[in-house]
């Protein structure tokens, strides 16, 4: 196996040849804010929250999908990310309809949580508000778009994990929205198993237990990761 | 015709205005009390789920939340068409306590009690709880105790003190712990020894101020709360709905509250977002009715605890049968705190709240629902219609403050009339007593806890042609 040596922050960090930045940053302990990444499934590059920047490129690179290469110098911490990555995450406040108080997961929530980790203390953009609908017509599960950041860790996890690909995106720019099939209410799906794996996957509160109150909705986000490694490695091949 | 206004009204919960209309004579013609924040709670929960109302609803207020979620968790249990395990009605039971208990501590000793205190017409730069504190030390940290006490109810059951997400639609999601009800109970002692002090001062300010029994709001209307069914006794949580007359007199007895639009209607009038419900038989605005403590001492036959129950017949007897003055509202508001802790003891010594059996699960069986329960300042409605996916198509609030608005109106124009016969100078503690008037009712205009003790009044007399005569500001 062919390694790389890179210095990320100061630090001298070696990698597995084709593994991405953050790949590598997170095996040398340092910490690189995300989103749409989620372990066990394909990378989006959706969120732009992990942009570090490589000496000798012009341009700010997602962490998640830039391999690392021999020599490369990162920084994944300084001015200029903090500001973007706050700012990435206002936009995503004022697009959707967040209110945190009243949330399903309240104190279980990737965004809620970044917001606070990266000091976002206030929202520099006019909120949108968009009108945009709940479905429950689902038995067991609902979504709530309101509350939906497009990351499509669901749309993948449907598709690489389940293999059922009941997700999908509709629409463009601000109208852009999560889908089941082509766009039947979630309860008539006729490709959904009702696995529930997409809710586990969601980092927001917009894919939820039915009859789910104030943050009682907890998400064990690991386990799709896990799940995909015992499948690799065969864990459980009787 | 001349208008007088104070605006902000000070020491009540919420943003609220008052106009005196002076009339040719020279004296007060009409008084309005104007609500002039605006909510949207009504609109902007449709199309939610069902079962996210007692949070969100919750949010309509920081002094009395518990009031809203637990109508709104009750909403629920109706759409689900389950009736909740026996623990979790002793439970909210007990945190509905707690909550009348804080917000009528709050009342008096926060709101009102500077005015009782240290006189009407004392300096409005003393006049607060801040002056309380300096010249009734001990009385001023009773109160902020017991308010506390009634606080930790709330946050012992529900994990929160202000918000607690814990009533739900089919029950409550914790039960208490042995050593919550413990821990409660070694508490309530002290609470209702200073309950028994402010009920002592009150009872002894009302023998040496008669003078504002009289003038404070002291008119006919009806009165409505909801009673025990069995014997009509003092009632919070549960019940049916029963209406008096200023005489005693039972105008409506046994009405289920999923039946309210027979008895009650809604108008809303131009100048305030409050809305103004009346007993609809009577039309508007002759079927004026009262609600909150007084109402619930005056329909009741009795409350059903000992210490509560002797202070009722003293309560009558003061008030010579039926209490008609919202001032009498001040000792309603006492009596009701001893019937909390009264209440408390029962509930926190009931093995059955430690239940693990708490919460009903359902689905969608009915798409309209109704959920009534006494907030501490009266009769709250919710009322909501679902799609039969649970999905909220429409909402209606039925807010204790919004019944008493008629009465209120009816209070200031009184004390207005009585205090404020020249007005070419009008001293600034006359003006106080016509705030006193809304303060009597404990409006709570649902802005969380925005206190205004500091805030200026600022009152402007304007002729016929439109031109300030008189300016008064503080």
């Amino acid at each position: 196996m062919a390694v790389v040596t890179l210095t990320i922050d100061d630090k001298p960090v070696s990698a597995r040849a084709g593994d991405s930045v953050l790949a590598a940053a997170r095996e040398a302990g340092i910490r690189i804010p995300t989103l749409c990444h989620l372990d066990g499934v394909s990378e989006a590059a959706a969120c732009r929250l992990c942009l570090v920047q490589v000496e000798g490129r012009g341009r700010l690179q997602a962490a998640c999908v830039t391999e690392t290469a021999e020599g490369m110098i990162v920084r994944t911490q300084t001015d200029t990310l903090r500001e973007y990555r706050r700012m990435i995450l206002e936009l995503l406040f004022t697009e959707g309809n967040h209110v945190c108080a009243v949330c399903v997961a309240n104190g279980n929530c990737e965004l809620q949580s970044l917001a606070a980790e990266l000091g976002m203390d206030h929202v520099r953009y006019p909120y949108l508000n968009p009108a945009r609908p709940v479905d429950v017509t689902h038995k067991q599960y609902a979504i709530d778009h309101n509350r939906c950041i497009l990351c499509t860790r669901c749309v993948r996890t449907c598709d690489e994990i389940e293999g059922a690909h009941t997700w999908d995106v509709a629409g463009r720019g601000t109208l852009s929205h999560i889908v089941a099939d082509m766009g039947q209410p979630w309860g008539e799906s006729v490709t959904c198993t009702s696995c529930g794996k997409c809710v586990q996957a969601c980092p927001t509160g917009a894919l939820f237990r039915q009859g789910s109150t104030v943050a009682e909705m907890t998400k064990d986000r690991e386990k799709l990761g896990d799940l995909v490694t015992a499948r690799r490695d065969k864990k459980w091949t009787v | 015709m001349k208008r007088i206004i104070i605006d902000p009204v000070t020491r009540i919960e919420g943003h609220a205005k008052i106009s005196l209309f002076v009339g040719d004579d020279g004296r007060i013609a009409d008084a309005r009390f104007h609500v002039v924040e605006f909510r949207g709670f009504e609109r902007f929960c449709v199309g939610r789920p069902f079962g996210e109302m007692p949070s969100l609803t919750a949010r309509v207020c920081g002094i009395c939340p518990v009031s809203h979620l637990l109508c709104s968790a009750k909403t629920g249990d109706a759409i689900l068409g389950v009736r909740p395990p026996a623990a979790a009605v002793k439970l909210r039971r007990a945190m509905n306590l707690g909550q009348i208990l804080q917000s009528h501590a709050l009342s008096f000793f926060h709101l009102s009690s500077p005015d009782l205190l240290l006189g009407f017409d004392s300096g409005p730069a003393k006049r607060n709880v801040f002056g309380v504190i300096q010249s009734h030390p001990d009385l001023a940290r009773a109160g902020i105790r017991l308010r506390q006490f009634g606080q930790d109810v709330i946050e012992r059951l529900g994990g929160r003190k202000i918000h607690p997400a814990w009533a739900v639609p089919g029950g409550v999601r914790e039960a208490a712990s042995e050593e919550t009800c413990r821990e409660l109970l070694d508490r309530l002692p002290e609470a209702r020894a200073t309950v028994q002090t402010a009920l002592g001062f009150i009872k002894k300010y009302l023998d040496a101020h008669t003078e504002e029994v009289e003038v404070f709001g002291n008119h006919p209307s009806l009165y409505m709360a909801l009673v025990r069914p069995a014997d009509h006794g003092w009632e919070h949580h549960d019940g049916v709905l029963r209406i008096t007359d200023h005489t005693g007199k039972v105008v409506a007895d046994d009405i289920d509250p999923a039946d309210y639009r027979t008895h009650i209607a809604e108008e809303v009038e131009r100048d305030s977002y409050l809305k103004s419900p009346y007993y609809r038989p009577l039309g508007y605005p002759g079927g004026a009715y009262r609600v909150g403590p007084l109402a619930r001492l005056n329909v009741c036959t009795t409350i059903g605890t000992p210490l509560a129950d002797a202070e009722l017949v003293e309560f009558r007897q003061r008030a010579g049968g039926v209490a008609n003055s919202a001032f009498l509202y001040h000792l309603a508001r006492a009596i009701e705190m001893l019937a909390c802790t009264e209440w408390l003891e029962r509930h926190l010594t009931d093995p059955e709240i430690r239940s693990p059996r708490h919460r009903a699960e359902a689905g969608v069986n009915n798409l309209e629902a109704v959920g009534c329960s006494e907030a501490p300042r009266g009769t709250l409605f919710h009322h909501y219609t679902v799609d039969e996916h649970g999905l909220l198509t429409s909402v209606n609030l039925i807010i204790a403050t919004g019944q008493n608005n008629l009465p209120m109106n009816r209070t200031i124009t009184q004390i207005a009339q009585h205090y404020i016969r020249d007005t070419s100078a009008i001293p600034e503690g006359f003006l106080n007593r016509v705030e006193h008037g809304i303060r009597c009712y404990d409006p709570c205009l649902s802005c969380s806890t925005h206190a205004h003790g500091q805030m200026p009044l600022h009152v402007q007399l304007i002729g016929a042609d439109g031109g300030v005569i008189a300016e008064v500001k503080r």
